[in-house]
């Protein structure tokens, strides 16, 4: 079942309207609302790029006194004051991925059992659960996980890993608790209700008469879904994906409280790590030289520039699929 | 009518009388400075005092800029921002604080001993293990378990850090060249965590785990720490007697003419605690505003006499009697316009 041949849903005609005039073009009270609205318009890609000079500007002595250095150097001395962002760029990529590693699955499944299993009553009640997950406070997530994740993972979850898997390098070390692991778990959890809604949407949005032509063809429910809903719906669920991505790598609060903060890169995920939001948030304050000062700005500028980049990767293969008329771009 | 006629008058008067006075630095002395604010305030309802816990960092800074009357600070300036400032300032000490070595043994019937040289090679990563012979062999009454030592350390920069990696310079010169002093430092081994609470909440949720904390926040959270041996051999527990006591050892090395940016770790003292230190107001030497310096002159001259009998209530470790002339000396030396504001304050 799986090379089912998928419509494409009809193109809407393009409507070609006359743009509405007013009676006096010209009218004074129009232009100021005209220009008042580009103004605000205008303002906030304005903000970003005020964000990104003072970033570049903060960053300056920091570029200039370490060059590219900064990107794959270890060492983070203030007392030597020599600074290197490599343990934080892999923490914030390690913890990400494998936060989108755990939650990515539970996430689909939940959207997928709320838009096609679920009975009617539990729908509703379950999507605003899991949309709770949102609402609650970062430092609330990481007390949580200080004082019930990590036992948790210490007496559950942790042994029976490493019995399974602890030959491979992923699992060397001893499990203090904080460390990479907890960092993505939490992580995990966050991004879940934003990555199940938007999925949810998606999935909502996909014709029933793509299920329902699946089902014609003698397809059981989960190949239907496999192979007409999820294929259908792919350009929204990446963007969905990403949206997560993008969340995960700038959260602050609650990874700072599980990752270890420790300026160390180790593949183990039992080994402490850390990240740049979370370094900018803890060293920031008690950042008493100026060159301190940069390397933190520039540790923020490479942040910003991830979580950007991410951002418009997402745009992107979200337009792509939309020129192929694909659903769920809309649900973005 | 005519007294309503002065009431009136004298009005105005009083609303260019009062004073508004802007500090910001150091959080853990954050709790007894907004009492003596406050405390300050009912007598003198002319001088409007606002301190921000920013941290001495951000204290230093604001201070440095000028954006605040006075800074505050756990660990002094360094020359070169002294000098950055033309060395207009004064380390005023205010009360005392210290760091206790705080660890997760459950079952222990007395605390931990701790020499100098155990402790900076915990730190370290050199002792791992808790029943270590060097560390066995200090506590023969206790039965140290076999499990790993989790070093715990502050992740964010912190007055707390710079007195313990000042501490561990003094007594491991391998500490000093390897890491170093510090606010924030590269911490050989050991997680890090945001804060006291950070440090003491994974101290207690991990077994075996070690760490440094503030005296006062480890008092009133009521987390078990140890005991260390002091430059003269005693095995001292961390109070706010031997706190003071350590700031009393260490004045004969600093002198009537001291600038008060001292060190007093490892204290000479016989019952001096080692990990001890000043928490400091900075004030100019000279200001422009002889109204605000006069005020605040007089704020912290009261802090220093009437002040101190608040400060074991609340968890510090008030100043030695001995060292009150030398902190007026200082005071007496600060100037607005050309003139000395003290005279004018008594």
């Amino acid at each position: 079942m799986t090379s089912l041949p998928i419509e494409s849903p009809p193109r809407p005609p393009r409507l070609t309207r006359p743009r509405p005039q007013s009676l006096h073009a010209t009218d004074r009270s129009d232009r100021i609302y005209r220009s008042v609205l580009t103004g605000f318009a205008l303002g906030l890609p304005l903000l970003i790029l005020i964000i990104l000079g003072v970033l570049f500007t903060g960053a300056l002595p920091a570029l200039k006194r370490f060059g590219p250095t900064f990107l794959w150097t270890s060492t983070w001395d203030p007392v030597a004051e020599v600074y290197g962002a490599a343990p934080m760029i892999f923490g914030t990529l390690a913890s990400s991925l494998l936060a989108l590693l755990i939650a990515v699955p539970l996430a689909l499944s939940v959207a997928v059992f709320l838009t096609e299993f679920s009975p009617g009553w539990l729908r509703q009640p379950v999507a605003f659960l899991v949309e709770l997950l949102a609402a609650i406070p970062s430092v609330v997530y990481g007390t949580w996980g200080i004082f019930v994740l990590i036992p948790f993972l210490r007496a559950h979850v942790v042994p029976p890993l490493k019995a399974v898997l602890g030959w491979t390098p992923f699992l060397q070390g001893v499990f203090y608790g904080n460390s990479l692991l907890a960092g993505g778990v939490i992580l995990a959890i966050m991004i879940v209700p934003y990555i199940a809604a938007v999925s949810r949407e998606v999935l909502l949005a996909v014709p029933a008469s793509q299920r329902e032509a699946a089902l014609a063809m003698g397809a059981t429910r989960w190949e239907a879904v496999r192979s007409a809903v999820l294929p259908y719906g792919r350009a929204g669920l990446i963007g969905a994906v990403i949206l997560g991505l993008g969340r995960a790598l700038g959260e602050t609060m609650a990874v700072t409280m599980l990752i270890g903060n420790r300026h160390d890169i180790g593949v183990s995920l039992l080994q402490p790590a850390y990240t740049m939001a979370a370094a900018i948030a803890n060293e920031f304050s008690e950042a008493t030289t100026n060159l301190y000062q940069s390397a933190l700005f520039e540790v923020g500028l490479i942040l910003f520039v991830l979580t950007v980049t991410v951002n418009a990767i997402a745009r992107v293969l979200i337009w792509r699929v939309a020129r192929g008329q694909a659903v769920g771009s809309r649900a973005l | 009518m005519k007294s309503l006629l002065l009431l009136l008058a004298a009005l105005p008067a009083a609303a260019l009388a009062q004073v508004q006075l802007n500090g910001a630095g150091a959080t853990f002395p954050n709790i007894i400075y907004q009492d003596w604010i406050l405390t300050y305030n009912q007598t003198h309802p002319d001088a409007k005092l606002n301190y921000q816990s920013i941290g001495s960092g951000g204290g230093i800074r604001q201070f440095s800029d000028g954006t605040v009357d006075f800074g505050a600070s756990d660990a002094p300036m360094t020359d070169s921002a002294i000098a950055a400032i033309g060395g207009n300032v004064l380390h005023i000490p205010t009360v005392l604080g210290a760091v206790v070595v705080a660890y997760n043994l459950p079952g222990l019937a007395q605390p931990v001993k701790f020499t100098p040289d155990v402790i900076a090679d915990i730190f370290l990563g050199k002792i791992t293990k808790w029943n270590d012979a060097r560390l066995t062999s200090i506590n023969a009454g206790l039965s140290l378990p076999a499990t790993d030592i989790v070093v715990v350390h502050r992740a964010d920069g912190s007055g707390t850090s710079f007195v313990f990696t000042d501490y561990l310079s003094k007594v491991s010169s391998e500490w000093q060249q390897k890491v170093g002093k510090g606010t924030s430092v590269n911490w050989p081994v050991g997680l890090g965590g945001r804060g006291n609470e950070g440090v003491s909440s994974t101290v207690n949720q991990t077994p075996g785990a070690i760490g440094y904390i503030e005296l006062g926040y480890a008092t009133a959270n009521k987390i078990p720490f140890g005991t260390v041996r002091n430059s003269s051999g005693n095995w001292i527990t961390p109070s706010l007697e031997s706190v003071t006591a350590a700031a009393a050892g260490a004045m004969k090395d600093m002198g009537p003419n001291t600038d008060f940016r001292v060190s007093i770790t490892n204290s000479t003292g016989p019952q001096a605690y080692p990990i001890a230190s000043f928490t400091w107001f900075l004030v100019h030497k000279s200001y422009a505003d002889t109204a605000k310096a006069r005020a605040l002159i007089q704020f912290i001259w009261w802090a220093e006499s009437e002040g101190q009998a608040k400060a074991p209530q609340l968890g510090y470790a008030p100043l030695p009697r001995d060292l009150h002339p030398w902190i007026q000396a200082r005071l007496k030396s600060v100037t607005a316009g050309g003139r000395a504001v003290w005279k004018a304050a008594e």
